[in-house]
């Protein structure tokens, strides 16, 4: 095994960032979607602090915190909406939301 | 060395079969679960990159309070029905063309840089006050984002209790 | 023989040597002292209540753990047909796993802690977030209505409490001025007090988010037996259920650890800087003397001779004890960790207190009390101290 270097955390993080961009992209139900973006997040979070380490610089830490807040907020108003959605449509299918269609 | 190397290896195989697990779980409990696998095995690779502070926030805030939340609304909306419904809508070629365009960037960058990637000789320095330093760069260097995020997640709590209650 | 110590001596050099044995003993003995902190509550239960406990098996009913332990394990294994077999297999398990896994940072004494990392306290915190999805998962996995009534009882309940758990925790966080658990008793040892006469009121907030935190009375709702039957375990039997009771009381050891390392000293004797209080050095050997002296009394009194030979058997163990850390090496050595299991009982003994001296609260008095008083004050003791800090 060749050792490891930046490169393989790169490739990692990708692998998981195309899990949850399929993930958002093929599931129907809504609360599998924002679990995938969850996962996103993860392979954006695994980038900055391998890169944090590549340069021994604490940046890339203090980036991914920023990404946690930035997570938990969009994990807080996603759900009151799936909440609120729930309550009105009695569905969480992705594909049924269509109110503002015609 | 080559321990080193291997949890590497373990974790990054605990990180992608929690995730691909995660987006195919016909149950959302089981998904949730699954995602925990997948923060675990993340925060296992941030003490791996010696980012200490943050492999323990990642849990206490990704484990503790993130993935409680889902479970939480998964148990509050009822999804008996859901389950028994097809999972997948018909996109497949649109996430296909989302990936192939990713790993067409991310080939493209690897190519361009692909004499620059090593890990820092003094990346040790970090790991003796990992959290002093990370306090230090957000109070100090990014005292602003900080503020920033802080008013953001105000404005998420908020709008959290505005979307869920039935009446204000 | 010198070889051999020799040998050994090398061997706990290695270092991944201690740290393991350790664990060992503290995964091999904690179930054991669990047992027991149960026997206590019982105990105590009884006193306060005017009854004598259990008192059959064993003098006094000590070697009741044991039995308990037995029936438990014999039980039959009961998983309900329409459960998720696989959560309902696991959720015990994170439970259990979660709280064991945060002995790793408690420090015993200055000698006896598996690991001392320089994110201590908040991993403890961490890992025992944690311990939320076992009870969720056990609660949903049951396929039950109470079981999931208690579990969502439990998670709004511990979410709420862990905020302000987190925040009490900071303001004695920023007095020490470290997150490394070792750090911070020596931090109280160098600043010659006990923390929790900086942070009176940050104590008592994480006493109270601590109680609702480990699902103890006044705030047991997930458990409410007069409500909801047992909440998030009911389904649960045998060994499972053993595995849940074992997280209970691994968790109320857990918060008193950090409630002792953070406010109370940890290993620290009271007064550690006084030395003309130094007799108090002697008071591991004096209790364990006094336990064997109660012993031979309590031998003398009972009536079977199998109790007789128990008791005065119990109380040699503890004489000998006694003897022994008359030595001064011993002492020194068990020191620490004496006055820290110490504080340990005393705490649980006041858990215990409250459980059977106050009425549970109603969920909504629950919410009122951590969202409109203990966050707010808790957020106020931060902004205080920050204040006092710069201002000194």
């Amino acid at each position: 095994m060749p050792p490891v270097t930046p490169v393989h955390y790169l490739f990692l993080s990708m692998a998981l960032f195309t899990i949850g961009v399929i993930g958002v992209l093929t599931r129907r139900n809504v609360i599998i979607i924002l679990i995938s973006i969850e996962l996103i997040f993860n392979a954006v979070n695994i980038n900055l602090v391998a890169f944090s380490s590549q340069f021994a610089s604490i940046s890339g830490q203090t980036f991914a915190i920023f990404v946690i807040v930035a997570a938990a907020a969009e994990a807080a108003v996603g759900l009151g909406i799936i909440i609120a959605l729930f309550r009105n449509k009695e569905t969480v299918n992705a594909d049924e939301i269509d109110l503002m269609k015609w | 060395m080559v321990l080193h190397d291997f949890f590497f290896y373990i974790l990054a195989a605990i990180i992608l079969g929690g995730g691909i697990l995660t987006i195919t779980r016909r149950n959302a409990v089981h998904s949730a679960i699954f995602l925990v696998m997948t923060l675990i095995g993340v925060a296992g690779l941030f003490l791996h990159l010696q980012a200490e502070f943050l492999a323990a926030v990642q849990v206490f805030l990704y484990v503790g309070g993130i993935t409680v939340l889902f479970l939480f609304v998964i148990m509050l909306v009822n999804l008996d029905e859901a389950a028994k419904q097809r999972q997948f809508n018909r996109q497949w070629g649109l996430a296909l063309g989302c990936v192939l365009l990713l790993v067409a960037e991310v080939g493209y960058f690897l190519y361009q840089g692909r004499d620059s990637f090593s890990f820092a000789e003094s990346s040790g320095v970090l790991l003796q006050n990992n959290t002093q330093a990370i306090a230090m760069s957000l109070y100090g260097d990014y005292l602003l984002p900080f503020e920033i995020a802080s008013l953001l997640l105000l404005v998420a709590i908020i709008g959290a209790v505005v979307m869920a209650k039935k009446q204000i | 023989m010198a070889e051999l110590l020799a040998t050994i001596e090398s061997y706990l050099q290695l270092p991944y040597v201690l740290p393991t044995l350790y664990i060992v003993i503290i995964i091999a003995v904690f179930p054991l002292i669990a047992g027991y902190i149960v026997l206590l509550e019982r105990k105590v239960m009884a006193d306060i209540q005017a009854r004598l406990g259990p008192m059959r098996v064993g003098p006094h009913g000590l070697l009741q753990p044991l039995a308990d332990a037995v029936k438990l394990l014999l039980k039959e294994d009961l998983i309900p047909a329409k459960a998720d077999w696989l959560l309902f297999w696991l959720a015990p398990v994170i439970s259990v796993v979660a709280a064991l896994v945060a002995f790793s940072v408690v420090p015993f004494s200055d000698w006896f802690f598996i690991t001392d990392t320089n994110i201590g306290l908040l991993f403890i915190l961490s890992i025992s977030s944690v311990g939320i999805l076992g009870i969720i998962l056990g609660g949903w996995s049951s396929n039950s209505s109470y079981p999931l009534l208690g579990a969502l009882r439990s998670t709004a309940q511990m979410v709420s409490y862990e905020v302000a758990l987190g925040f009490a925790i900071i303001g004695g966080l920023m007095v020490a001025g470290t997150l490394s658990m070792q750090e911070i008793v020596r931090a109280q040892q160098e600043q010659h007090v006990w923390f929790i006469f900086y942070q009176p009121l940050a104590f008592c907030i994480y006493a109270v988010a601590a109680m609702a935190e480990t699902n103890r009375s006044p705030f047991d709702m997930p458990e409410a037996e007069s409500e909801i039957v047992a909440g998030y375990h009911t389904e649960y039997s045998g060994f499972r259920f053993s595995l849940y009771f074992l997280a209970e009381y691994t968790n109320i050891v857990i918060v008193s650890s950090i409630a002792i390392t953070l406010f109370l000293g940890g290993w620290l004797r009271p007064f550690p800087n006084v030395e003309w209080l130094d007799f108090l050095n002697y008071c591991p050997a004096v209790a364990m003397l006094a336990i064997a002296a109660m012993s031979f009394l309590g031998a003398v009194r009972e009536k079977r001779w199998m109790e007789q030979v128990g008791m005065g058997g119990l109380g040699a163990v503890f004489a000998l004890l006694g003897l022994l850390f008359l030595l001064p090496p011993v002492l020194t050595a068990v020191q620490g960790l004496f006055w820290f299991l110490l504080k340990v009982f005393l705490i649980v003994y006041g858990f215990i207190w409250i459980r059977f001296t106050f009425p549970r609260y109603r969920y909504d008095q629950l919410m009122k009390l951590g969202w409109h008083w203990l966050i707010p004050l808790a957020i106020a003791n931060i902004i205080v101290t920050g204040i006092v800090m710069v201002l000194l």
